[in-house]
């Protein structure tokens, strides 16, 4: 980040007048801080994905196969006839520009190529010289091109500085999908094994290992192990959380992210703490899979195929388990795979049964074929019910607003649920601008596998739309708390904060609920889960506060 | 000057000139007359269905809806019934407010940065020009039925009636056509004029504006100003769709530009942007409903994958989980 | 992979939606099926043919009639001038009911027949004494 100039000249450096050049004009400049470095030919091998190789993006030569015009325009091909989507998308788009500036790349970087329409116009340019009439008679002069080695690397480039977050399509008088667009460019990319490292290993991890940190077994249950001791510590009470434990109730299914690194360490405390709390109040019983034990899936941002090779594992676990169904935590883009093809893809899932929450009796209607069941909405069910003992005082010295994440709220709708919780554990709720929550809100700027560490500019401009907005909330309200339901927010946006708004944190909701949890047996708890001491909660102040 | 909306000027100068040139001068008024419009209508007709039936060919394999508001979960959790529809007649409300009153568009916002405060502001004038350009176009269509329908059916006696209620002038002004002319001219200026519009914008973007303009302005001015003999015309277009095609006298060069540039508008239609109209219906993140998780989609496509299964797994780790104490399948 | 037997999927809604599409794109030729294209004739009294000469041309009265009229409304209401005089320097006395319909006193064999046709509905007949109730 020490490469970035100040926040306030990184805005005043924001420059959204397109260039001199036409697109089709402008050479591309792959510029460091933007890009994410090559997939690691290891990883791409441990799956068979084709063409794995050292490569350097900023080298002239990708050492591409010799075929790979062939093997682009075929795979295009085959594409079109599989997807309806993309050949609509490519068809009826008219540039009418409502999507243009709805883009968080764009209105943070400036780059043209970064409003979704031209995003979708460098593979459509290849699409009209390769599929069509009009291409093919007027040529470049209405925007269409052959694919070159130039068209190539621009296709890639900009198509890893697309998070997959579908707000221009909610703007898109015909629904365009650019995440769609996306998805199918990189599959196309992955045809010639141009991947980036920051997916293609955690793929390769998440196959080998069950999760995308490639923890193994052993080791997965040592981390939460190490929340148990700490739980103890700020709680006083010791949660037992099970593993691949044959004939549970339910399976839980989380990213691994959580179980790695903060603040996302606290939501998987949040969890375990929710699950111990069930468990001595209602006999709940869920069990944590070591084999399953990612709930998202960086082959969602691979290709089709590898998404269904990762997502089998859900399945496959609570099949060998014997569940009834399937409870999912906090994540994004593991919530759009689950809602819109897990089921399309690995089902139907006839060993399991329709979702019942066991302690209101709630039939999970919404997820009966499916049957997984996201945690906003059990833990909605359960509150509605009165079924948890809640001190939103707890939660007082925090001033909280919501980040809707991406997939969530554009591919699924999971919007009033998360607020419903949110606002029963917490007694200071703001909402950030109307055209930046809900359907509309802006991506973190990390997400579809872009959370790396080499394309910090990329992420933190990226992310200047929802920080603003934070930034606003956190000056006329004096938020101090950004929560969300995504691990890879809860990855993604402390950085965004460190940058931008300072002065504000990140929580995963589950940990505002286990905070404001009243646990049977908790000795006083004067520290939230992070041991932070909770104002108002010193011991000698507790007697009054709970007198009120 | 921009090459790319140049060249669509350009483009649509020649079609007039070759039109006109055509009809008045090399007497070729049977070619632009009744064989270009009969060609016209068959290009369309044939391309357009040939177009559907082309996106038809293809699957939709994933349900993938845009979800513009809540989803249905709990019962007691009130759902978004058409921007986010559970159901199938919330998918054709969703439709309906989609194709009639461009709901998505609707919702356009515009992002402008004020110092170190970024804003959006409620943009509607796209879709109020958008709106108004497409009802326009589609009364003036309707209202053309008086040339090709004998007698004129009830329905456009009654639009052209409402079309014309200000009674201006004689012949009556007909709001549609103005609006028309205003609201593509709209267009195409803010194509011409926003820089990033204009950045993003093609020759075949430019094209069927500087068409549709034209043939607006032709269309008013043989009603309005050079006239031109209506019984003829008619019994020209009624010739036409009576396959009894016919070039009666005291028919004008105007209209044969302006019945050229409408079939130059139908042969391009099929093979551009213009498929939207049938694109629109089309769309798996508009047409399908929000309830993949309750009714299974089924991929027709679908086919086996390798997977990384448990027992492989748990061969690799065995030893592992047994000194940690997780269940094991198979004991070491 | 799919597609092999050029299938459609979503055929049902697909094709109605073409149908539907077909229909009303082809309204014209499936509306006037049978019926025959020819313009209306048009009936001249007597006096009409014996004037030989309208206010102007043939082809200028077939295009433009109504424009004159809307002018001679105008010079006559605003400006209290009753005479027209054309390109062969004859004046005419400008009315619809004392010079137009004179000659052409058959307002439904002259004047509806091409209106109708055309789908026209002047607002003249609104206060004109040749009110087509009247005339039928």
């Amino acid at each position: 980040m020490s490469d970035l100039p100040k926040p306030e000249e990184s805005l005043s450096n924001l420059d959204h007048e397109p260039p001199q050049t036409g697109w089709l004009d402008t050479p591309i400049d792959i510029r460091k801080g933007m890009y994410c470095y090559a997939a690691n030919p290891k990883s791409q091998k441990y799956v068979g994905f084709p063409h794995a190789r050292e490569w350097n993006p900023v080298e002239d030569d990708w050492k591409l196969p010799e075929n790979w015009q062939e093997i682009l325009h075929q795979g295009f091909k085959e594409r079109l006839d599989r997807f309806r989507s993309v050949k609509i998308f490519m068809d009826t788009c008219v540039r009418c520009g409502a999507c243009a500036d709805k883009c968080h790349f764009f209105i943070g970087t400036g780059d043209p190529k970064n409003m979704p329409v031209l995003r979708a116009e460098l593979l459509r340019s290849v699409y009209r010289n390769d599929f069509t009439l009009l291409g093919k008679i007027l040529g470049k002069l209405n925007g269409a091109r052959p694919m070159t080695e130039n068209v190539l690397k621009e296709w890639w480039y900009y198509l890893f500085q697309c998070s997959e977050c579908r707000r221009c399509s909610v703007f898109c008088p015909y629904g365009i999908d650019t995440a769609e667009i996306t998805i199918f460019g990189r599959e196309l990319l992955n045809l010639l094994g141009l991947n980036i490292d920051w997916i293609a290993t955690p793929v390769a991890n998440c196959y080998r290992t069950g999760n995308h940190l490639g923890i193994q077994p052993h080791a997965f249950k040592d981390m939460l192990d190490f929340f148990v001791d700490d739980i103890e510590e700020f709680v006083g009470v010791r949660v037992e959380p099970q593993y691949n434990k044959k004939g549970a109730d339910i399976l839980f299914i989380t990213p691994s992210g959580d179980v790695f690194a903060d603040p996302g360490t606290y939501t998987a405390m949040g969890y375990m703490l929710l699950f111990h709390y069930l468990k001595e109040r209602y006999g709940f019983d869920i069990t944590w899979s070591t084999y399953a034990s990612e709930g998202g899936n960086f082959g969602f941002f691979t290709s089709h195929e590898t998404m269904k090779r990762l997502n089998s594992k859900m399945y496959a676990e609570a099949k060998r388990l014997g569940v009834k169904w399937i409870l999912g935590g906090e994540c994004g883009h593991m919530w759009r795979v689950i809602h819109q093809y897990m089921d399309t893809m690995n089902g139907p899932t006839d060993f399991m049964e329709t979702p019942v929450n066991p302690i209101t009796g709630t039939v999970f209607e919404n997820a009966k074929s499916t049957k997984m069941v996201h945690i906003m909405e059990f833990l909605a069910d359960l509150i509605k019910h009165d079924k948890l003992e809640l001190n939103p005082k707890r939660n007082d010295h925090l001033k909280v607003t919501f980040h809707d994440s991406c997939n969530p709220a554009r591919g699924m709708g999971l919007l009033d649920e998360p607020r419903y919780v949110i606002n029963n554990v917490c007694n200071n709720f703001y909402e950030m601008p109307a055209n930046t929550i809900r359907e509309q809100t802006f991506c973190c700027g990390s997400g579809s596998g872009l959370n790396a560490g080499e394309d910090m500019e990329l992420r933190l401009m990226g992310s200047l739309p929802r920080a603003n907005a934070v930034k606003y909330v956190h000056e006329k309200y004096g938020v101090n708390m950004l929560s969300c339901v995504c691990a890879i927010d809860r990855a993604a946006l402390p950085a965004m904060t460190e940058y931008w708004t300072p002065e504000v944190d990140v929580t995963g909701v589950c940990e505002l609920v286990a905070n404001a949890l009243v646990i049977p047996g908790e000795h006083d708890r004067p520290t939230d889960l992070r041991g932070e001491d909770l104002p108002g909660w010193e011991e000698p102040e507790r007697e009054e506060k709970d007198a009120e | 000057m921009n090459v790319k909306y140049m060249f669509s000027l350009v483009a649509v100068l020649l079609l007039i000139l070759l039109a006109y040139a055509g009809a008045e001068a090399a007497g070729m008024k049977t070619f632009f007359g009744i064989f270009i419009p009969y060609l016209a209508v068959a290009v369309f007709l044939i391309g357009f269905i040939w177009k559907v039936v082309g996106w038809a060919r293809s699957p939709v394999p994933f349900r993938i809806p845009t979800t513009c508001g809540q989803q249905k979960s709990l019962p007691w959790m009130k759902y978004s019934y058409t921007d986010c529809p559970y159901t199938k007649t919330g998918v054709v409300l969703r439709m309906i407010l989609e194709v009639t009153l461009f709901r998505s568009l609707f919702r356009n916002i515009k992002f402008e940065q004020h110092g170190d405060r970024l804003v959006y502001r409620w943009e509607k004038w796209l879709w109020v020009a958008a709106l108004l350009f497409h009802y326009a176009f589609l009364v003036t269509v309707i209202r053309h039925l008086r040339f090709f329908a004998e007698p004129t059916p009830f329905f456009v006696q009654w639009l052209e009636g409402l079309d014309g209620f200000m009674q201006i002038g004689l012949p009556g002004l007909f709001l549609s056509g103005v609006v028309l002319a205003a609201a593509a001219i709209y267009l195409l200026l803010r194509r011409m004029l926003m820089s990033e519009m204009r950045y993003i914008s093609l020759p075949s973007d430019y094209f069927p504006l500087f068409l549709i303009i034209a043939i607006a302005v032709s269309g008013i001015m043989m009603r309005y100003f050079t006239k031109v003999d209506v019984v003829a015309v008619k019994e020209l277009t009624l010739g036409l769709v009576t396959f009894g095609p016919t070039i009666p006298e005291g028919v004008g060069g105007l209209f044969y530009v302006h019945m050229f540039l409408v079939s130059v508008l139908l042969i391009y239609f099929p093979f551009s942007k213009l498929m939207h109209l049938g694109g629109v219906f089309m769309s798996p993140t508009r047409n399908l409903p929000n309830n993949s998780r309750a009714v299974r989609h089924v991929n027709p496509w679908n086919y086996p994958v390798k997977v990384h299964t448990y027992e492989e797994y748990e061969d690799e780790f065995r030893e592992k989980m047994i000194e940690a104490g997780l269940p094991v399948e198979k004991g070491a | 992979m799919p597609n092999k037997g050029q299938k459609l999927y979503d055929k049902d809604k697909v094709i109605a939606g073409l149908v539907i599409f077909v229909i009303l794109a082809t309204f014209p030729f499936w509306f006037n099926l049978g019926k025959a294209a020819s313009a209306p004739e048009l009936e001249l009294t007597e006096k009409a043919k014996a004037a030989e000469k309208c206010v102007r041309d043939t082809q200028y009265m077939r295009d433009e009639h109504m424009q004159l009229l809307d002018e001679w409304r105008d010079t006559v209401v605003r400006d209290a001038k009753r005479i027209y005089v054309n390109e062969r320097n004859v004046g005419y006395d400008m009315s619809l009911s004392n010079t137009c319909l004179d000659c052409h006193s058959n307002k439904a064999e002259f004047c509806d027949r091409c209106h109708d046709y055309t789908s026209v509905n002047p607002y003249c007949w609104d206060c004109h004494i040749d009110n087509p109730k009247e005339a039928k």
